[in-house]
């Protein structure tokens, strides 16, 4: 089976229609697949659901698929870097569900693991717990119950992740702090598509320093990445 | 007299214990690394996938895909480890990180956090603030002790949204150092040059001996 295809747009093929639910990995502008993104704009697909961490700046990452209005509802843990966004939660445009970090990771993670719902602390007596199943656990000292809340897992129609390399047959080696919901978002579509910065021939990558196994990536793409730093800190270099 | 930002820090970095895996907020917590005594040993974790946070890189070795989870380009040290955002919070929630050291907007007597939501304002999100009060050994809280109109931040009850119930162990503020214990909070120090007085009249919350 061949997983490779020559653009983004033709790794798209087929797989795009309105109202689609799509995980996408990336922090910040760091790890976005930011080639898949601008071929779901150009390909006019709307009413999109995304849980991705955050939503791009205003021309940049999930940014552009606002400027486009594409985006029909946001599942994010942090949303503070896009004006556009701001702009169309406050008219109503857009919906948004704040999910706490973690909480979005190990939603994306459970759904790929096939596990629908799971408790944790994270959100306890806070708006986060409004509407959830609580559950107490002893899991404090000496046994003292605790409380829980009930999260579900993501189950997205698409995801979208970008990696560092990938071999033909999927498998994936993320760089860095560019890893991030990039592996828990990809194992969570029903169908998963990576872009890579190269592929190499299958065989030429260790097979104990693969961070993520082929099975879970159906397509993949090659392309050359902007890469946008979105703060840039730096020390001077002491004489 | 009281402590500024710099003073601050090197407080909360009194906090830190040798061998310590430890979560640092953005703002004063972020400044705490450069306090970290000698002979103490932390490894910071940076929750967008990382633990063994470098400095800032020199210019022109700026990494894109080396981010901390302020979004600001750092280094990697000889002890570094990458992950994933679900293993990262896994470390958080399971407990592995001894210590957070956050920012807050409202600390309450009974140790309830509000640090992400003020309603009416923009609201950007909570970023990984809730899994890490929840889940770290323990809460440290960096603030002001009174918000830019006077008011104290240190209250009976939080007025704004939570972040987490009756999470926070210790408070560090510009004019001293407050715990969380049974029926309100009990001064454990005060900032050079602030009077008991002064600290008691600048604080809303109950204060027990």
């Amino acid at each position: 089976m061949k997983k490779v295809y020559p653009n983004a747009a033709e790794a798209l093929d087929g797989l795009l229609s309105d109202d689609m639910f799509i995980a996408a990995g990336g922090f910040g502008l760091c790890g976005i697949p930011e080639l898949l993104l601008d071929a779901i704009k150009d390909s006019g697909v709307k009413n999109l659901t995304f849980a991705s961490n955050n939503a791009g700046v205003d021309d940049f990452g999930i940014g552009i698929l606002l400027q486009t209005k594409q985006v029909r509802k946001m599942i994010s843990s942090y949303v503070g870097e896009n004006a556009e966004f701001m702009r169309q939660y406050l008219s109503g445009e857009l919906e948004l569900e704040f999910n706490p970090q973690g909480t979005l990771a190990e939603r994306m993670r459970a759904g790929g693991a096939g596990i629908p719902g799971f408790f944790t602390k994270t959100g306890v007596g806070t708006v986060i717990a409004d509407g959830k199943l609580e559950k107490q656990f002893p899991t404090g000292a000496d046994g003292a119950m605790e409380d829980y809340i009930m999260e579900e897992g993501i189950f997205a129609d698409l995801a979208i992740v970008k990696a560092w390399k990938a071999d033909e047959t999927g498998n994936l080696v993320f760089r860095k702090t560019a890893r991030n919901f990039n592996a828990p978002a990809a194992t969570c579509g029903k169908i998963c598509i990576a872009e890579v910065e190269e592929i190499v021939p299958t065989g030429s990558l260790d097979p104990d320093s693969i961070h993520l196994p082929g099975i879970y990536v159906n397509r993949i793409v090659q392309g050359t990445h902007e890469k946008r730093i979105e703060q840039r800190t730096v020390r001077q270099k002491e004489v | 007299m009281a402590w500024d930002r710099n003073q601050m820090a090197a407080r909360a970095a009194q906090e830190l214990q040798d061998g310590w895996y430890v979560n640092l907020g953005i703002g004063i917590p972020t400044l705490v690394s450069n306090f970290i005594p000698e002979g103490v040993e932390v490894t910071l974790q940076s929750e967008n996938g990382m633990l063994g946070m470098g400095p800032f890189p020199y210019e022109g070795e700026e990494d894109p895909d080396l981010i901390n989870a302020g979004k600001q380009t750092i280094t990697e040290l000889p002890q570094t480890a990458y992950f994933d955002s679900a293993q990262s919070f896994a470390m958080i929630r399971g407990g592995k990180i001894a210590m957070a050291i956050l920012g807050a907007m409202e600390v309450a007597e009974n140790g309830d956090l509000a640090n992400w939501m003020i309603p009416g304002k923009l609201v950007k999100g909570m970023g990984g603030a809730m899994d890490l009060v929840a889940g770290v050994g323990r809460v440290v809280v960096v603030m002001d002790h009174a918000n830019k109109h006077g008011v104290s931040k240190v209250l009976k009850d939080c007025t704004l949204p939570l972040t987490g119930k009756g999470v926070v162990d210790r408070i560090i503020t510009n004019l001293g150092v407050l715990d969380v214990v049974e029926g309100g909070l009990k001064i454990v120090e005060l900032a050079d040059g602030v009077s008991d007085e002064e600290f008691r009249a600048a604080t809303e919350a109950t204060l027990v001996d």
